[in-house]
């Protein structure tokens, strides 16, 4: 007598689903969202600033005036108002750009997908940051890439590390095909790659025939209004770069796009229309519109000042609520916080008395692919209100004591988790898997 | 005749919540099948208010873990007048705490694995390595840890060494303040659901459960193709008695009411050991009352008609 598996299709799926398991970790962030919990997990943008009345004025107009065209099917490149647009925000980062180069895509998350698509065969390594976006890390995994992770510190990727990791794979036999970067307020890591670094490592990935994929969402969110010069502003050949309108203006949208060299946009393009036929272009179009109507450049600017004192309140309650021992980055911009437990605290395990306790955050080991991170946690800004983040912190703070209690009573004979260096991390001036919430959402 | 208004509670805010989540929805729409209004409400903040607004002719708690099966929810609900399906708030709490329910079922007479509950305290003013010892040599390696409290395997851990032993108990003390230590016993896993009826309670087919892995943890449980399902369960006639009858105790001795669904091992010398009860079985895609209810060439909606019915009578 067989039995019943409840999937008729086990034996039937690739390789590539094989990660693809319910988990207890993950399932813990669905109780993040209930307004009990204070999530510090999810990096959902602050919407409430935006101007929704007029926002809906002009969706209103966008259907009576050309509804026939923004409900139609569109360009699997994206709508050339909207490439001519988003080249004059890259030039914002010193990019010189044409529309032709442009390629919009549902979220940069697409973008992603792509790149990894038309680059990556099973078995291609892509270096990634220590620790980088389990958004992308998912995207890596699903094309059976190997992920190496590389070094940062506070300034970044270290181009050292950079160079030991491409020979490492290199002697190994192993073909490296992108260096994956978000060189702006990195997510998780909060920190920004150094000028002086963007160069030395363009330079390095150019000689290796390597090419580096600029992931930018959060660059004109620093919160001294200035703006970093993009890698790709100094190597137009062998810089892909990602954008999005996901933390500028709404991620609901799914708008972003990627610059891409002629060639590998071409690629682009098919793949984009293989996938989605075209990314959609009503949401195109009230994108442009948005940009073309109202002082976009203004709401950004209100965008940082709430994320700055947000940042304020968090580095404030760290300071005032969490133990000896603890570490984390002060970010310039963008939406996270990394923080480093104690020694020995796992903050995977520490989880469930975390949303006992009504705080959560995202366990470190959900942004690297090796199991490092085991000690650390993304805390993120972005979407509680001031008073909600401290609340947060203190919360987080007496959870962290009563965890550190627990390992004192087992002492030596705790092993600990596989801390990273790094940043906060284990080993001073470097940072060194994917058991998170959807990316960016819980 | 009006349809009947049946509020379903689901989510909360126990570490089983979007399972809890998925248990709402399928009941939700079995219920609707079957001809009820159905609304499907958290258990939060709002809830009294809620219920005095609308009225329901009845509640389903479809909440797993915490104040879904200690008895705090069925307080509330007793409290407004609202009838509900399950177990008593009171009766709840007896069947929600592990060690109490295996002392009142071994009073009973019942095989349940030898345990010991220990909370963090106890570790830390006797001290944990003597303690850790002591548990090695009363129970021999492997040994199960788990939480005192909850459900869904979360925090339980096999243990196979000493080594391993402060990780374990750590986790799982991350789930409550106090654990459970219990030999470990091999065997067959075996869930048996009870439904009550005008005929009283009945034992519906037993659920045999082949992990993939070691045992039935979480990603076992909730992802599927990663078990195997046997229902009914591939055991012999008189070991199926056993089973169906340790169900049927359990439900009695600790005094459940409606629907209960019992875990238990087989071993393979036919002794069958309780492990745990569940007063609100999942009801997901990859639950077991489900399977049973399916062995049973019954439906959800049909079975849960009939335990409404038995709700409201007793609110008349």
């Amino acid at each position: 007598m067989t039995g019943n598996s409840l999937d008729p299709y086990v034996a039937a799926y690739a390789r590539r689903t094989t990660g693809m398991r319910a988990s207890a970790i993950r399932a813990l962030f669905a109780v993040a969202s209930r307004p009990e919990v204070v999530s510090l997990a999810g990096g959902m943008p602050y919407l409430q600033s935006l101007p929704l009345k007029e926002i809906a004025a002009q969706v209103e107009r966008l259907i009576s005036d050309e509804g026939s065209v923004a409900l139609q099917y569109g360009s699997g490149q994206g709508i050339e108002p909207l490439r001519e647009q988003i080249c004059e925000i890259m030039a914002l980062e010193g990019i010189v750009a044409e529309p032709d180069d442009v390629v919009v895509t549902v979220g940069s998350q697409m973008a992603l997908d792509l790149v990894t698509k038309i680059f990556c065969d099973p078995g291609d390594v892509i270096l990634a940051e220590a620790p980088s976006y389990v958004g992308a890390l998912s995207v890596f995994s699903a094309y059976q890439t190997e992920v190496v992770h590389v070094a940062m510190d506070d300034s970044g990727l270290i181009p050292e590390a950079v160079e030991e990791a491409i020979a490492g794979c290199a002697a190994r036999g192993q073909r490296v095909k992108l260096l994956y970067t978000i060189p702006n307020f990195h997510n998780p890591a909060g920190v920004t790659l150094s000028a002086e670094r963007r160069a030395r490592i363009a330079e390095i990935c150019r000689s290796a025939g390597i090419a580096v994929l600029e992931d930018n969402p959060y660059g004109l969110l620093g919160f001294d209004g200035a703006t970093h010069r993009a890698i790709r502003a100094d190597d137009a050949d062998n810089v892909i770069y990602l954008g999005s309108f996901s933390k500028t203006f709404a991620p609901g949208l799914r708008i972003g796009w990627v610059l891409a060299p002629h060639a590998a946009r071409e690629k682009l393009v098919l793949a984009n229309e293989a996938a989605t036929l075209n990314p959609p272009v009503f949401n195109q179009m009230m994108i442009s519109r948005y940009l073309a109507s109202f002082d976009w450049k203004s709401q950004i600017k209100a965008y940082r000042q709430t994320y700055a004192e947000r940042r304020d309140a968090m580095l404030g309650a760290l300071s005032t609520h969490m133990p000896d021992g603890t570490r984390w980055t002060v970010p310039q911009g963008g939406f996270y916080v990394w923080l480093t437990a104690p020694t020995g605290l796992d903050t995977s395990a520490m989880l469930p008395r975390a949303v006992t306790a009504r705080v959560a955050y995202v366990p470190g080991t959900a942004f690297f692919t090796d199991g490092q991170g085991g000690s650390q946690m993304r805390l993120s800004f972005c979407f509680p209100t001031p008073d909600r983040i401290v609340e947060g912190v203190r919360r987080l703070g007496s959870v962290i004591d009563a965890e550190r209690e627990v390992h004192a009573t087992f002492g030596s004979g705790m092993g600990g988790p596989r801390a990273a260096g790094g940043i906060g991390g284990a080993t001073p001036g470097v940072i060194a898997g994917v058991d998170a919430p959807s990316p960016n959402t819980a | 005749m009006t349809t009947q208004h049946i509020m379903v509670l689901a989510g909360g805010l126990s570490h089983e919540r979007e399972v809890s989540l998925r248990s709402g929805s399928r009941l939700a729409q079995a219920l609707r099948a079957t001809g009820f209004d159905v609304t499907v409400r958290d258990a939060d903040s709002q809830l009294l208010d809620w219920v005095a607004a609308h009225r329901p002719d009845a509640a389903v708690i479809a909440l797993h873990g915490g104040r879904g099966e200690n008895g705090s929810v069925q307080a509330v609900l007793e409290m407004t007048g609202v009838p509900f399906v399950g177990t008593e708030s009171r009766q709840c709490r007896l069947a929600w705490d592990k060690p109490t329910a295996k002392v009142l079922l071994r009073r009973a007479s019942h095989l349940t694995p030898d345990w010991v509950t220990l909370s963090h305290n106890a570790f830390r003013d006797f001290g944990a390595a003597g303690l850790i010892s002591a548990l090695g040599s009363r129970f021999a390696f492997p040994l199960v840890v788990k939480p005192y409290q909850g459900g869904s395997a979360l925090g339980t851990v096999i243990v196979h060494e000493a080594g391993e032993m402060p990780g374990a108990l750590v986790g799982s003390l991350a789930y409550g303040d106090v654990l459970l230590v219990e030999r470990y016993v091999a065997g067959t896993e075996v869930a048996v659901s009870v439904i009550e009826s005008d005929d009283g309670p009945i034992a519906l087919p037993p659920v045999e459960i082949v992990p993939s892995g070691e045992f039935f943890d979480y990603e076992a449980r909730y992802t599927a193709g990663m078990t195997t399902y046997h229902t009914p369960a591939r055991l012999e006639p008189e070991l199926m008695r056993a089973a169906a009858d340790l169900a049927l105790a359990a439900h009695s001795e600790l005094g459940l009411r409606d629907v209960s669904r019992t875990d238990m091992i087989v071993t393979p010398s036919g002794e069958v050991h309780f492990l745990e009860v569940n007063v609100s079985p999942g009801l997901t895609e990859t639950s077991m009352l489900p399977m049973s209810v399916t062995a049973a060439d019954r439906t959800l909606g049909e079975i849960y008609d009939g335990l409404i019915g038995r709700a409201i009578g007793r609110g008349r």
